[in-house]
């Protein structure tokens, strides 16, 4: 497992982005809800990213991702068709649970989309209704409406300026469901913690299952470090070996945002180093252009 | 041994034992006794030849010395830096009942890096016998089977889900106690032998131990996975930001260098004040990066005493001379959160209760008891748990491989697990032990496996001496010729 090359990319805003990579092995071993860490470089650090799409038959992986910080940054810039990633390595977590639920709605909130799609097309190939329900924050940020459309009953956009489909959050989305079906077996929420908490809140006074996908700090993702550990009531559990699914009525979410932001400053101090690296970079090329292009005249002089 | 200076040392990553030069090694051999019915041979787990090593030091023979170690011991130059030679071969040595005892560890530290530095290697001709054989975990158990097998005439391929080789050696131990050049050359000769290693592998997940006898064709697999899932007290407060694992904090710091952030991208939770829960290797191991990594002031918790400390005597030693502050007898009972109502969600300190000793547990060491009326707090930034580990569970989950009621593999006496042709060992079937027990472990293993494949004759009548390592009567001896 040496060579994970890019074989596709393609850009759905200035900050989101997809790579599909090659990995035969793992294209046939993942399943919905799994995900991979990834390091771009030797120099890196390990990122877990969500396994937002699978073929089995082309031997690939797509990955779904957001430049916030160093990292995703870097990689938008590296990423190409035809370059490879340094590392990679999963299918990780436990797939989620597909249940027999006949009435599912998958609520999805910007970048969660794409982890959510594998789960909504499981879902239909196992028979059950399944209602999407997508957010953004408008309309110049929707992707994959397509995929979604061709295996939801049911699809309701919701962006938070109404540019796009219904106006708020997806949690107007969810309630317009509630409100329209009253046999929802089992909700599917994948998104920013604050989102999940939300789609939680939606459903606990309607008694209706709720799984949320967590996306806490992570090292390894192996279950040697405990670095992603949530609270589950009063139980601890690791994200990476014992979830990342988890019933969303039982999270405590304020817990993992707290968690979330452990490493704030440092996450800004390893930008501005890269984002100064990146300048310097830019001064050195330039001026040894400048350099460069008087040089073959005066070569032909001598 | 030359060490670097306590105060110098505690803020830099660069080895603290120097290593004997050939004077002070001669002059370290020449005390042994070269004892007729030696002990210390009993009192190493791998049973090296220890007089004989010795012997040929003084005789200036250094490339014997390093060929009677590697018979038994591939990985002298880790051995001799990181076993507790105090409980084991230096512990029974017979000038110890008297004086200081031979440096064995020392000495084969020494023979290690000599042959490092020389480029030796008892690599054999080995002749492909046409097995096939998985390893999963490429720590000090996976890497000892690894070489057996090898050795034995198997094709070997050992499968790691870090980005490089090396297990507990790498994303454990720090470079001061054992640099990172050392295990890549060790692990240059198990290439050298023909074991294949495979990174960024997941096994249970990427494939499972049944795909791997099924589909892959795979003879055999040994399970070398190490412990991990840190355990925690259980006691308010632990979701705070500042408490972590020692193996969270030394993965960050050893394998994903973030003590060289923001070169590296992997950050550091950083501390003016560090405690770290815990008295053993790990425990220390945890303390000393902090030291480097700039702290103040490092705290060790420890609800036994000294006597009781399971760490290993020179590191223990090494740690005192470094500054970190030793609370023994005492037990965290609350972490406490900000000021501020806990809203920032940061460690501010930790209150603790000290302990008495009590009868004997089941461990047969003395059980503290909380003497109440005695808490008492201490102010810290970090917090670091190093109690211990519980038995990783992806295996478990993706197999049908008996567990015990802990979640540890369950094996019989030949570390053959449930299912036929998988054998396990190291930390993943005891729970966390020590590097050269694990390294024990796999070369059981691998006789086990060895006798399962057919390649292993124990009724062999030959005289002949073991070769390579390896007792003549597992047949495949026959095929081994040096190179």
């Amino acid at each position: 497992m040496s060579n994970f090359e890019l074989v596709k990319r393609e850009d759905f805003s200035d900050v989101t982005y997809l790579l599909e990579v090659r990995h035969p092995m793992m294209a046939k071993a993942a399943h919905p809800g799994q995900f991979v860490i990834v390091m771009l470089h030797e120099h890196g650090e390990r990122i877990p990213l969500t396994i937002a799409d699978f073929d089995r038959n082309k031997g690939t992986i797509t990955l779904v991702i957001q430049a916030v910080g160093k990292t995703t940054r870097e990689m938008q810039q590296a990423c190409q068709v035809g370059t490879s990633l340094y590392a990679m390595v999963g299918p990780m977590g436990i797939p989620s649970p597909i249940s027999h639920a006949k009435k599912v709605v998958c609520v999805g909130g910007g970048l969660g989309v794409a982890p959510v799609f594998p789960q909504a097309r499981a879902f239909k190939e196992a028979g059950a209704y399944v209602i999407g329900v997508l957010g953004f924050r408008n309309k110049s940020l929707v992707f994959w409406e397509d995929k979604f459309r061709a295996c939801c009953d049911e699809f309701i956009v919701c962006t938070d300026d109404g540019s796009a489909g219904i106006k708020g959050l997806v949690t107007e989305g969810i309630k317009q469901a509630i409100s329209k079906h009253t046999d929802i077996d089992e909700v599917v929420a994948i998104g920013p913690p604050i989102m999940m908490k939300g789609c939680a809140e939606a459903t606990r006074p309607h008694n209706i299952k709720t799984m949320v996908s967590l996306n806490p700090l992570m090292v390894d993702g192996t279950g040697m470090c405990g670095g992603c550990r949530v609270k589950l009531g009063d139980k601890v559990k690791f994200a990476c070996v014992d979830g990342p699914d988890f019933d969303g009525h039982l999270v405590d979410f304020d817990d993992l945002m707290t968690r979330l932001r452990r490493y704030t400053k440092e996450e800004r101090m390893a930008m501005d180093h890269w984002e100064k690296n990146c300048r310097m970079q830019k001064q050195i090329e330039s001026a040894s252009a400048a350099l460069a292009s008087p040089a073959p005249a005066s070569a032909a002089k001598r | 041994m030359p060490e670097r200076d306590p105060k110098e040392r505690a803020r830099s990553f660069q080895e603290v034992a120097c290593g004997y030069q050939p004077e002070h090694a001669l002059r370290e051999a020449e005390r042994c006794l070269l004892c007729p019915d030696p002990k210390c041979i009993e009192g190493c787990p791998v049973s090296i030849d220890i007089p004989e090593f010795i012997r040929r030091i003084t005789a200036k023979d250094y490339r014997g010395a390093y060929d009677t170690i590697a018979a038994t011991n591939l990985l002298p130059a880790i051995c001799g830096r990181v076993c507790p030679q105090e409980s084991q071969c230096e512990g029974v040595c017979t000038v110890g009942e008297s004086l200081e005892p031979v440096a064995i560890g020392r000495l084969e530290r020494w023979v290690g890096d000599l042959a490092l530095a020389e480029g030796w290697s008892s690599a054999p001709y080995i002749e492909p016998n046409g097995y096939r054989v998985g390893i999963v975990g490429s720590g000090p158990a996976g890497m000892a089977c690894a070489a057996d097998m090898a050795k034995a005439g198997c094709d070997v391929t050992v499968y790691e889900a870090f980005q490089e080789p090396g297990g507990v050696l790498k994303y454990g131990i720090p470079d001061f106690r054992l640099p990172n050049p050392v295990i890549d050359a060790e692990i240059e000769n198990l290439r050298k032998l023909g074991v294949k290693f495979e990174c960024n592998t997941l096994v249970g997940r990427l494939f499972t131990l049944s795909d791997m006898l099924d589909e892959m064709g795979y003879h055999a697999v040994f399970i070398g996975t190490g412990a991990g899932y840190p355990s925690m007290m259980g006691i308010p407060g632990e979701s705070l930001n500042g408490v972590l694992s020692a193996n969270e904090l030394l993965t960050r710091c050893n394998l994903m260098r973030a003590r060289d952030f923001p070169k590296y991208d992997t950050p550091l939770p950083a501390g003016k004040r560090v405690a770290v829960i815990g008295s053993g290797n790990t425990a220390m191991d945890a303390r000393r990066v902090s030291l480097r990594l700039g702290a103040e002031k490092v705290t060790c918790i420890y609800r036994r005493s000294r006597a009781e400390s399971p760490a290993r005597a020179e590191e223990l030693h090494h740690a005192e001379e470094e500054g970190i502050e030793f609370h023994w007898l005492t037990s965290p009972i609350e972490i406490l959160g900000d000021a501020d109502g806990g809203k920032a969600g940061n460690v501010r300190g930790m209150r603790c209760i000290r302990m008495a000793l009590g009868e004997p547990d089941s461990s047969g060491r003395p059980r503290p008891v909380p003497m109440p009326g005695s808490e008492f707090e201490v102010a810290t930034d970090i917090v670091v748990y190093a109690i211990g580990t519980n038995a990783n569970p992806i295996i478990g989950q993706t197999s049908k491989l008996s567990l015990n009621k802990r979640g540890y593999i369950e094996t019989d006496e030949n570390l053959a697990t449930s299912m036929a042709g998988v054998y396990a060992g190291g930390d993943i079937v005891t729970g966390a032990a020590t590097v050269i027990e694990a390294m024990g472990a796999g070369r059981r293993a691998a006789r086990s496996m060895k006798k399962y494949l057919g390649i292993y004759q124990e009724d062999s009548d030959s005289k002949a001496e073991r070769l390579f390592g390896i007792p003549v009567y597992e047949h495949n001896f026959a095929r081994l010729r040096a190179a």
